[in-house]
């Protein structure tokens, strides 16, 4: 039996300034996890990363990522998915800072 | 100091223009991600986890204060203020916008330096020890062979689509403060009667399958280095690996053909290859020999640095742990640590890189070195300026005395920063220097090499780290493994693994535990970590990790 569908949102980073963004439901790229999309099926997560994969002038090395439903919209599952949320622990750069 | 002839100039200046012209094709959407992709990596530009990052090569760890003042300038203008300084003498600015780029490179090149061939499956930066030219140890300083092979390999037409990334280092000292043994290629300097001469070791790396070099010849004279050089790298270049990334390393070839038929294939295109070498290369090398002469030492004596050393304790630690002798009696070479408690290995401020560039040009003959160990240092420092560069040092938050100690930790960028990561590095750095202050242990812990890596690549070294740490991913949790035993000297080993890894919440509390297993194993404090370690081996220290944690815990 294939594996259910773990929900996931289309990730990748923006070409002139390198940093996370994440394709909203209307097809637009936003820097929130939160105002993502929430992808439950796996024939749509397909058609979001060919989508993706023909707007190498907006991003690079766009990928589908692991997320749950939250209060506030996606919430990341793995830490490395928490971390391109935020920014690094170091110092507060990244998203963090304009947060 | 090398100064660009006209050539290397013209060919940098020629790289950045053509790197402009493929940047603004890659935005105005000529050039796809994989067309761009590997131009952007000959130029030293990655993508990373928050934003682009920008590898800039310090050429065997070598810069002059001009040179320092626009790594500053540079952070200051197009990045967020400060640069991280990697294990492999190279700087890296981690905020860079993909439209800046090429002005950086500009930037880099109006002071003679370039981020070319810190990425791709080419001959890298070459490194070398920190200490060259300073050290009492050693037999010539190895920086005009580094740039010897800086030069060749640059832009080298045979080279540019090796199997894998290729390293080299280079030592003139026996001490071999740059690793060499966990290199594809080191390289020893060697006197001999006949002259000086080269000890080749190939096959060394640390990585996934973490290999120590093995000798491939133990002189080769170095009119003949370059024919030799080329012969290693075109056998490689031949029988390495492309199938498979993982087992593309030289240490991997070497490994599966055996060093024997390795060193008769090397000989047989040498044969062939040295003629071909009609002695343009030496009178290269001898040019370049002249630029690097040593300064004229003249310090006029110590002057009262004995006596600031007598009354002044905070000053007498500084220069106890971070100061190393000098060939000339009347001067010292300082490291000046990146590793203050608690902050990012490796990390400076353009405000402190000013303060550095200041502090070499005025009082220490306009020289600075990066370490593989992730330190600025004056190499040519007379004592009689101990007291004033320590002034200076203290007021900008770069006097701290930990050289060698415990807190004086490699880290690897880790997942705070590295697409490729499995863990961070930089948090576990930060919390063991932090504990080992709060501890105030280190002194009496005495020299000891903590090396951390966020993932299997070995960035961090750990594997030749007395203790090395290593981040995982296992099944989406954060676990440190730990080796022990480790040791990236003239004879270098790989560490043991302990056992089972450590949650990022307990990985630094087990650290804490091998250490006061040390201190109370030890036979006295002449005996530093390793060699208690090389004495009663890992049994104690796993007792120590995994047995008794509970009961120390609680009992704590």
């Amino acid at each position: 039996m294939p594996r259910p569908f773990s929900p996931k949102v289309l990730t990748a980073n923006a070409l002139l300034e390198g940093d996370v963004v994440y394709m909203t439901a209307d097809g637009a790229w936003t820097r929130h996890h939160a105002e993502a999309e929430l992808i439950e099926d796996e024939a749509t997560a397909e058609l979001r990363l060919l989508d993706a994969e023909a707007r190498g002038h907006e991003v690079v090395g766009a990928y589908l990522a692991d997320a749950t439903p939250g209060p506030h919209g996606p919430e990341p599952v793995h830490f490395r998915e928490a971390f391109r949320t935020r920014g690094p622990s170091n110092y507060h750069h990244g998203k963090q800072e304009r947060a | 100091m090398y100064r660009y002839s006209e050539f290397d100039e013209a060919f940098v200046r020629n790289r950045v223009a053509q790197f402009r012209a493929q940047v603004a094709r890659r935005i105005d959407g000529s050039l796809t991600e994989d067309e761009f992709k590997p131009l952007r990596l000959m130029n030293g530009l990655y993508l990373q986890l928050h934003a682009y990052m920008l590898r800039v090569a310090i050429p065997y760890g070598t810069l002059n204060g001009a040179q320092m003042r626009q790594l500053a300038m540079i952070a200051d203008r197009w990045d967020k203020g400060y640069g991280h300084f990697t294990t492999r003498q190279n700087i890296q600015f981690n905020w860079p916008a993909l439209r800046d780029v090429p002005d950086m490179l500009d930037a880099l090149a109006d002071v003679g330096m370039h981020a070319i061939q810190t990425s791709g499956n080419t001959i890298r930066n070459v490194t070398a020890d920190h200490f060259a030219g300073a050290a009492e140890d050693e037999v010539m300083d190895p920086r005009p062979v580094a740039e010897l092979i800086r030069q060749w390999s640059t832009d080298h037409p045979e080279f540019q689509f090796l199997p894998r990334k290729f390293k080299v280092a280079v030592t003139g000292s026996p001490m071999d403060r740059a690793v060499t043994a966990a290199h594809d290629i080191g390289l020893r300097l060697v006197a001999k009667e006949t002259g000086v001469g080269v000890k080749v070791l190939v096959g060394g790396g640390l990585g996934r399958t973490p290999m120590i070099g093995k000798v491939l010849k133990s002189f080769v004279p170095l009119p003949d280095l370059l024919p030799y050089l080329e012969a290693v790298v075109a056998v490689y270049n031949l029988l390495g690996r492309r199938d498979n990334k993982y087992k593309a390393r030289i240490k991997i070839t070497v490994h599966e053909t055996g060093i024997e038929e390795i060193r008769r294939l090397v000989e047989e295109e040498f044969a062939a290859r040295k003629p071909l070498f009609k002695g343009a290369d030496q009178r290269m090398l001898a040019e370049i020999t002249a630029q690097f002469a040593a300064p004229a030492f003249n310090a006029e004596g110590s002057g009262d640095y004995e006596t600031w050393r007598q009354a002044d304790a905070v000053f007498r630690a500084f220069t106890d742990t971070n100061v190393a002798r000098h060939r000339h009696p009347d001067y010292a070479i300082l490291t000046v640590s990146l590793k203050a408690h608690g902050a990012t290995p490796g990390d400076a401020t353009s405000d402190q890189m000013r303060v550095l560039a200041e502090l070499a040009e005025r009082y220490a003959h306009d020289e600075l070195r990066i370490s593989h160990e992730q330190n600025v240092i004056l190499p040519h420092l007379p004592k009689r300026h101990l007291k004033a560069v320590h002034e200076a040092l203290s007021a900008a938050g770069l006097a701290v005395a930990n050289v060698g100690l415990a807190s004086d930790i490699i880290a690897c960028p880790g997942m705070d920063y590295c697409a490729l990561a499995t863990a961070r590095s930089i948090p576990v750095a930060q919390e063991l220097a932090t504990r080992f202050e709060a501890m105030r242990i280190e002194h009496e812990i005495g020299p000891l090499k903590i090396k951390i890596s966020g993932c299997i690549n070995a960035c961090g070294h750990h594997h030749v780290g007395h203790i090395g740490i290593l981040g995982l991913d296992r099944a989406g949790v954060e676990s440190y493994q730990i080796t022990l035993g480790g040791d990236g000297g003239p004879d270098a080993v790989i560490g043991e693994r302990t056992g089972p890894g450590f949650a990022y919440d307990q990985i630094v509390p087990a650290i804490e535990r091998i250490l006061l297993a040390y201190l109370d194993l030890r036979e006295g404090p002449g005996e530093t970590f390793l060699d208690a370690y090389r004495r009663v081996g890992l049994g104690p220290f796993k007792s120590a990790l995994y047995e008794d944690g509970e009961a120390r815990a609680d009992a704590a």
